[in-house]
């Protein structure tokens, strides 16, 4: 009984050491491969590094927002981020008339801002009569190329155009009878080239000069493409984090969790002694299953919700302290230690659950009110809530009376005394 | 166990909170809070410059937008640029900004942080703020009259508006921006506060049944000195994380971690000589009241 006791309780401090090996470094056997638990989590753009832009569309009393508009508008800016090459952009639309578009990673957040935002409504206007001759969506196809540069000196990089056959008509018909004079070709009302018309052009192809750069060029095509947005977007706000800034904000911000870790395990370890000890084991099972949660969920892990977890190992021990400060209690009223065990974790249970569910209450709260990072906070806080009270009431528990059926330690000043 | 009596010092204990509480309301009303863009609108920039540089330089680069633009440095060897401007930045503003950045100092967009946030936001987001408080306070209210009874609840109450004061008084005197990580310092300290009062209030309960005949000063006293190691021991513990991340962690850590590590303090405090006392005030009245 004794020497199982402590067979079984070296075990099971094996095993958690095993785990914690793994999460930490992962595991090679032949082709089974299990990767350190950091690589499985999520991590937030403010972490990462890339851009999240919240769009709203503005409601127009003769054009109204509805949900067509709104998911041709989503695809529409899908097809404008999928040209930029981003990987796994995340465009939710969120309430009746919002969108977010999240870009990971992003090296270049500038360039997709101004893609994502723009109406990008394409026309082509008769310069005498101001009248508009075709929009965007009578392109079908555009991309960007090289061109001759008008003063025939190397190339300059162009759009070139391919209208629909009802467009073609169209532009032929313009064309004929603009000779000699200006077709404009404005985008969102800018003119972005106002070319004269040299002679009549019955193909509907064409060219639109007035890119600096084959990458602007490039972006003018995506956007023609694409087509305008159905409805007008404005930015509410607007989140840019550098891969290099958010990587040392990850960074440190685990330095801090590690240290501040030690110094909570070592203070128990100081403070409660053999209990302390067994907290400590508690304590890295602890870590271990929030993080695992947190990777099996899928949660995307933010800076506050490392601030999150960091603050909730700080309190995990609350548990932890409230069941050893009853042990000693009930100690100093001279019960044996099983029975001083029994029942401070009989008597510290009630505290514990009514203490934490109110701290859960606070922390469903902020899920439901709080947005992006924030929401990541409430949720680390609220698995690290439910993962201590495990941790303590039941491995605590066990590992500790594994320990005391030992007979190996009956010296009350291993229990702080 | 020593009884120390906590209840004859009640009103020196009340005198205090209640002097450092006006103090900081009239230190917020000549102070005022510093509302961050996530409440008022505007835009921030954090730029990892990596090397000295001057104000004027980055006011040379942001004056164009904003003349009221706040630079501040940040960053252990001050390398680290802090814009806030009140007006929000176009895309296209961003984008001239960032260029600045690039010409003057040759760091990457990989180095640069930036925010904008429309004042619809703004606007949303104090709504939402106050609502969560309000909803987290009920909650936790409901909770403990179902669990004790109303007038621990109330109490209890009593005790976070005494935090929530606290942690705005910190926000005054330090000038940290109050936006959306507020709220989380707040409703953190809210949950925690909480959890420190439930703990000496789950004490009271329990002697209550063993004393029926202690009075209200002897039962508070025995109760709290009961549970005074574990509401140090936890505090420490929870003080020693946060600390840490206060000392090592980015700049949006810091203003988060430092309200925090004076709201732990409050609210530990507060469990133990606000709630308590206000418990026995209201239990006592009651009583009265009902002996009638």
């Amino acid at each position: 009984m004794k020497s199982k006791s402590l067979i079984v309780f070296l075990a099971i401090v094996l095993l958690i050491s095993f785990f914690a090996y793994i999460a930490v470094y992962g595991l090679n056997i032949g082709k089974y491969e299990i990767v350190p638990v950091k690589n499985l989590i999520k991590l937030g753009l403010d972490l990462r590094g890339g851009a999240t832009v919240l769009l709203q569309a503005k409601d127009n009393p003769n054009d109204p927002v509805n949900d067509e508009k709104m998911a041709r508008a989503v695809a529409t800016i899908r097809e404008r981020i999928d040209a930029l090459g981003v990987a796994e952009p995340v465009i939710t639309r969120m309430g009746s008339d919002r969108i977010e578009v999240q870009l990971p990673e992003i090296q270049d957040p500038q360039r997709a801002l101004d893609l994502i935002g723009q109406t990008a409504q394409l026309e082509f206007i008769e310069e005498e009569t101001k009248q508009v001759i075709l929009t965007g969506n009578d392109i079908k196809k555009a991309s960007a190329e090289r061109a001759p540069s008008g003063n025939g000196v190397g190339e300059a990089p162009v759009v070139s155009f391919e209208l629909s056959p009802e467009g073609a008509k169209k532009f032929a018909a313009a064309t004929e009878r603009n000779i000699g004079k200006i077709i404009g070709i404005y985008l969102d009302e800018q003119p972005i080239s106002l070319p004269t018309v040299q002679n009549v052009i019955p193909d509907g192809k064409g060219i639109i000069t007035g890119s600096a750069t084959m990458e602007e060029a490039g972006d003018l095509a995506t956007l023609i493409r694409a087509g305008a947005l159905p409805v007008e977007m404005e930015t509410l706000s607007v989140t840019a984090v550098g891969p290099q800034l958010g990587a040392n904000s990850f960074e440190q911000s685990i330095t801090a969790g590690q240290i501040g870790i030690l110094l909570v395990l070592l203070f128990m370890l100081f403070y409660y002694r053999l209990p302390g000890l067994v907290s400590d084991i508690a304590l890295v099972l602890y870590t271990l299953i929030v993080l695992t949660i947190l990777a099996s969920i899928k949660a995307t892990l933010t800076l506050p919700g490392i601030a999150g977890i960091i603050l909730s190992i700080g309190m995990a021990v609350d548990a932890n302290v409230i069941i050893f400060e009853r042990i000693k209690e009930e100690l100093r009223f001279g019960k044996t230690l099983r029975a001083a065990i029994d029942s401070g974790f009989r008597r510290a249970f009630i505290t514990i659950i009514d203490s934490n569910i109110t701290t859960l209450i606070a922390a469903v709260v902020l899920f439901y009110f709080g947005t992006g990072p924030i929401k990541g906070f409430a949720v680390t806080l609220s698995i690290g809530i439910l993962s201590s009270m495990f941790t303590a009431i039941v491995i605590t528990r066990y590992l500790l009376k594994l320990l005391v059926s030992t007979n190996l330690f009956k010296n009350l000043k291993l229990f702080g005394l | 166990m020593k009884i120390f009596d906590f209840m004859k010092y009640k009103k020196l204990l009340f005198g205090i909170s209640g002097v450092i509480i006006a103090l900081g309301l009239v230190l917020m009303a000549v102070n005022g809070l510093n509302l961050g863009i996530d409440f008022t609108g505007g835009s921030s920039i954090q730029a990892n410059i990596g090397k000295s540089f001057e104000i004027s330089d980055i006011r040379a680069i942001t004056d164009k937008f904003d003349k009221e633009a706040i630079v501040t440095y940040a960053g252990q060897n001050r390398d680290i640029a802090l814009i806030k401007t009140k007006v929000a930045l176009s895309v296209s503003q961003q984008g001239e900004v960032i260029q600045g950045f690039q010409d003057k100092f040759g760091i990457q967009q990989t180095n640069i942080q930036f925010e904008t946030i429309g004042p619809t936001i703004g606007a949303e987001l104090t709504k939402q703020a106050l609502l969560a408080l309000l909803l987290a306070n009920l909650g936790v209210l409901i909770y403990i009259s179902f669990r004790f009874e109303w007038k621990f609840g109330v109490a209890a109450i009593a005790a976070l508006a005494h935090d929530i004061l606290i942690m705005l008084v910190v926000y005054s005197i330090t000038q940290i921006a109050i936006n959306a990580s507020f709220i989380a310092a707040i409703l953190t300290i809210v949950g925690y506060s909480i959890n420190d009062t439930i703990v000496v209030f789950d004490r009271i309960r329990e002697n209550k049944r063993h004393l029926k005949k202690v009075e209200h000063k002897g039962l508070v006293n025995k109760s709290i000195s009961e549970t005074m190691a574990r509401s140090i021991n936890t505090s420490l513990t929870t003080l020693v994380t946060i600390f840490a991340l206060y000392i090592l962690g980015v700049p949006a850590i810091k203003d988060f971690a430092l309200p925090l590590l004076v709201g732990i303090l409050s609210g530990t405090y507060s469990s133990i000589f606000i709630a308590s006392p206000i418990w026995v005030l209201l239990d006592k009245k009651h009583k009265l009241n009902g002996a009638h």
